[in-house]
């Protein structure tokens, strides 16, 4: 096999190279694992890591340049800032008021689907609700902005309300399938176990259901939290004048031209959805995501 | 069960409403890109087909679409490798910091988007020094798309087992034979599911894109944003939205006739 030809070598190549292979599981995870971590662990993590940096740098205020020395110039002037708290703030309750909204509307809903509808009935309602999620993020944003302006089917106007109406609606479907999940895998004899013991229908909801699928409905809330939160394209597409933490990092890029101070801001987001995430990780709902 | 009739009747009617306002604005947009009235007035003033025909001849647009069709196939592409790599080395493979990469792959989605976005373009601008274009979009976009394509194939591969490929090796074959002929045929339609997947969340991208995109380079979303706000082109951008409505329904299609009546989520 040794005295073949070049051409001939190459079959040769790929055989001790899959002999190799198969003998060094090691190699073969490294070869696996390097690219992938490459870009999200290297690239991506370092991306991160140079972003958080920045917040610790400020901008000349003559010439605009970025001026390398570490201050927390930018996060004093966030904290003591009274519009930046207001505007985070803001950005919080909205957070919170979509995602009670999208509970609200979405437990009814995946009850209906879960457990009244017939299997295949099933598979169409879940198709049904998984289809908006296809169609763009901004025509369903348009279609709102087209309904609630003033001479539009609702004609209610564009603010805050707007804002909160738009972005419940845009993630509905998010907090829907993860309650239709967790009530599809509550078994039904449980709620004729419920009903046996003499509970009706709101104690069986109190005692059984709701603790049964809380983390279920606390993953939906991660999407609906975290989604909103980040959000300012919807805002400036129904919010007329409001302004959410996503307008303030992104009016600091563009407009201010100060990257140290958007990235400061960026922080803040990022800090509450870690907190978030940390909170609920003991409720098991991470597991259902 | 024990629910009185009422709640069912009740519980029925929130699932008709909540249908019903998830699918009423979207009708509201399709309607409209018939309307025969610049504004989007109700009730509509009367049909017509003429902005879907200037939609169909603006140049902006098309140059919008093949950009945002090559952006998908990019970063499409890029996603399919890495996350099948990694999806492998986390099923196949017992090793420290496993649960880590997981947590790794699934943050570009986690966090906000405006966060991945001027972190992507801070370390494109001023740490690499690379200009903004296409190329840095494809980058961005296939960041986040990589947990779309590692979901499917993990869940497959747990599905798959070993047997089959243990299989191939007793009879002869060597790893990227097995590979060839065995591991991939079983994993084509994960693959294919999980694509899919990446080239809606890339072509539906605007806040990354926004922050990765040089000035001349404009993909649908952001020509669809920068003409929202000009109420000369409102009609086209209507009928955008509605042509982009009626789209949707190939991919919710194709994802069911992949997984076999098993919806897919993102």
């Amino acid at each position: 096999m040794t005295t073949l030809t070049t051409t001939a070598a190459s079959p040769g190549m790929r055989r001790r190279a899959a002999s190799f292979l198969h003998r060094h599981a090691g190699v073969r995870l490294s070869l696996l694992l390097s690219a992938p971590l490459a870009w999200l662990g290297l690239a991506y993590l370092g991306a991160l890591a140079a972003l958080l940096v920045t917040a610790f740098w400020s901008t000349d205020v003559f010439t605009g340049d970025v001026v390398k020395v570490f201050t927390w110039a930018n996060f004093t002037d966030l904290v003591t800032g009274e519009v930046y708290r207001t505007v985070a703030l803001r950005s919080l309750g909205v957070a919170a008021a979509v995602t009670l909204i999208d509970l609200v509307v979405a437990f009814p809903m995946a009850f209906a689907m879960a457990k009244l509808a017939s299997p295949r009935a099933q598979r169409w309602l879940v198709i049904a609700v998984l289809t908006p999620l296809w169609a763009s993020y901004l025509v369903k944003a348009y279609a709102w902005r087209v309904m609630l302006s003033s001479d539009g089917v609702l004609g209610w106007g564009y603010g805050l309300t707007a804002t909160v109406v738009t972005l419940s609606y845009l993630w509905l479907p998010y907090m829907i399938l993860p309650i239709y999940a967790g009530l599809e895998r509550l078994p039904d004899s449980l709620l004729d176990a419920a009903g046996d013991l003499g509970a009706r229908g709101w104690r069986t909801f109190r005692t059984v259901v709701w603790p049964l699928t809380f983390p279920a409905a606390v993953a939906g809330s991660i999407f609906t939290f975290s989604l909103s939160l980040g959000d300012y394209i919807t805002v400036k597409i129904v919010g007329g004048k409001t302004q959410l933490i996503g307008n303030v990092v992104y009016d600091n890029i563009g407009a201010a031209n100060n990257l140290p101070f958007a990235a400061a801001v960026a922080t803040v987001p990022v800090v509450i959805m870690l907190v978030y995430l940390a909170a609920v990780r003991r409720t098991g709902a991470l597991e259902n995501l | 069960m024990n629910l009185s009739r009422t709640a069912r009747t009740l519980l029925r009617a929130a699932l008709v409403a909540g249908l019903a306002v998830i699918y009423v604005p979207l009708a509201v947009v399709l309607l409209n890109s018939f309307n025969s009235d610049r504004t989007f007035s109700w009730p509509p003033a009367g049909f017509t087909l003429r902005w879907w025909g200037a939609a169909w001849d603006s140049a902006g647009l098309r140059d919008a679409l093949w950009t945002s069709v090559q952006a998908g196939l990019g970063a499409t592409a890029i996603a399919l490798v890495l996350g099948t790599m990694a999806a492998f080395a986390v099923q196949r493979y017992r090793f420290f910091g496993r649960e880590t990469v997981s947590l790794v792959i699934v943050l570009p989605i986690a966090l906000p988007g405006i966060v991945t976005g001027i972190a992507l373009s801070n370390t494109f601008h001023t740490v690499l020094g690379l200009p903004l274009g296409l190329l840095t979009v494809i980058v961005g976009h296939a960041t986040f798309c990589v947990v779309t394509v590692y979901n499917n194939v993990l869940a497959r591969l747990r599905r798959m087992g070993l047997n089959l490929e243990e299989a191939s090796a007793d009879l002869g074959a060597d790893t990227f034979t097995t590979f060839r002929l065995v591991t991939f045929p079983m994993m084509r339609s994960a693959l294919l599911a999980g694509g899919l997947l990446a080239f809606a969340l890339s072509f539906d991208e605007i806040i990354v894109t926004t922050f990765t995109a040089g000035a001349g380079v404009r993909t649908l979303p952001i020509w669809i944003f920068e003409n929202l706000f000009r109420p000369n082109q409102a009609p086209v951008v209507n009928v955008v939205a509605a042509a982009l409505i009626l789209l949707s329904v190939i991919p919710i299609y194709l994802a069911q006739r992949l997984s076999g009546g098993d919806p897919q989520t993102r």
